[in-house]
């Protein structure tokens, strides 16, 4: 009873994070911003989702695979984050029009600076 | 218990449903973002997604070789994406040598 209680709180609760990113990638303005809705909640949600199937099964083989997707979502999650967003600004993506720091621009070659030669993807 | 057994239904049926609906937003922006770095993005929450509906899936049909899975589709989604994103920087990399005849240059 109490493991069923909890097995349906941690479903609905990973289901909402995970409508949240989606929601965050549909309307936030810009790539990167995107990112961080997609990376940080889509993880929260598929690992309490996760965490429900352990609570649910109360097994230790199931248990075992579940906190190993856990762990490994969570290991490869910044690490793609972190590529995507690299070649997103590397790629001269279009910022937000509101952004009024980019500490990354001052580390490229005046001829190699992805923002200020007109030329925006 | 017939309670109880209601209790998990209706929260599977409700995350199995709302995993859905969000797979259909994240597919929008897949369809219609303007670079390719946010189909990337999108194509990675979409993996995600997809990871956490096997999962709800496991619970919600007591078969527990949907979270196998799971487990399958988290190791092949995260190599997919490490290579679009390696793909576009290569490209990106190429753009920028002829675009700038000095070439990239990392020094400040």
């Amino acid at each position: 009873m109490m493991n069923e209680l909890i097995t349906a709180l941690l479903l609905v609760m990973g289901s909402l994070f995970s409508f949240v990113a989606a929601l965050g990638m549909l309307r936030l303005p810009d790539t990167v911003i995107r990112m961080h809705a997609a990376t940080k909640a889509g993880t929260l949600g598929a690992g309490l989702i996760l965490l429900g199937v352990a609570f649910f099964y109360a097994d230790l083989g199931i248990t075992l695979r579940a906190l190993a997707t856990i762990t490994f979502l969570l290991l490869t999650a910044p690490v793609a984050a972190h590529l995507i967003g690299r070649a997103a600004y590397y790629s001269k993506i279009k910022l937000w029009e509101k952004t009024w720091i980019d500490e990354l621009a001052q580390h490229y070659a005046a001829g190699d600076d992805p923002h200020h030669d007109g030329d925006t993807t | 218990m017939p309670l109880t057994a209601s209790i998990i239904e209706i929260a599977g049926h409700f995350a199995l449903a709302v995993l859905l609906i969000s797979m259909v937003l994240a597919l929008f922006r897949l369809i219609r973002g303007p670079a390719a770095a946010d189909r990337i993005v999108a194509l990675d929450l979409i993996s995600i997604l997809i990871v956490a509906f096997s999962a709800a899936y496991a619970v919600f049909s007591g078969e527990t070789s949907f979270l196998d899975v799971a487990i399958g589709y988290a190791l092949i989604a995260f190599l997919g994406t490490v290579a679009l994103a390696r793909f576009l920087m290569r490209t990106a990399i190429k753009k920028n040598i002829i675009n700038s005849k000095t070439g990239p240059s990392h020094d400040e």
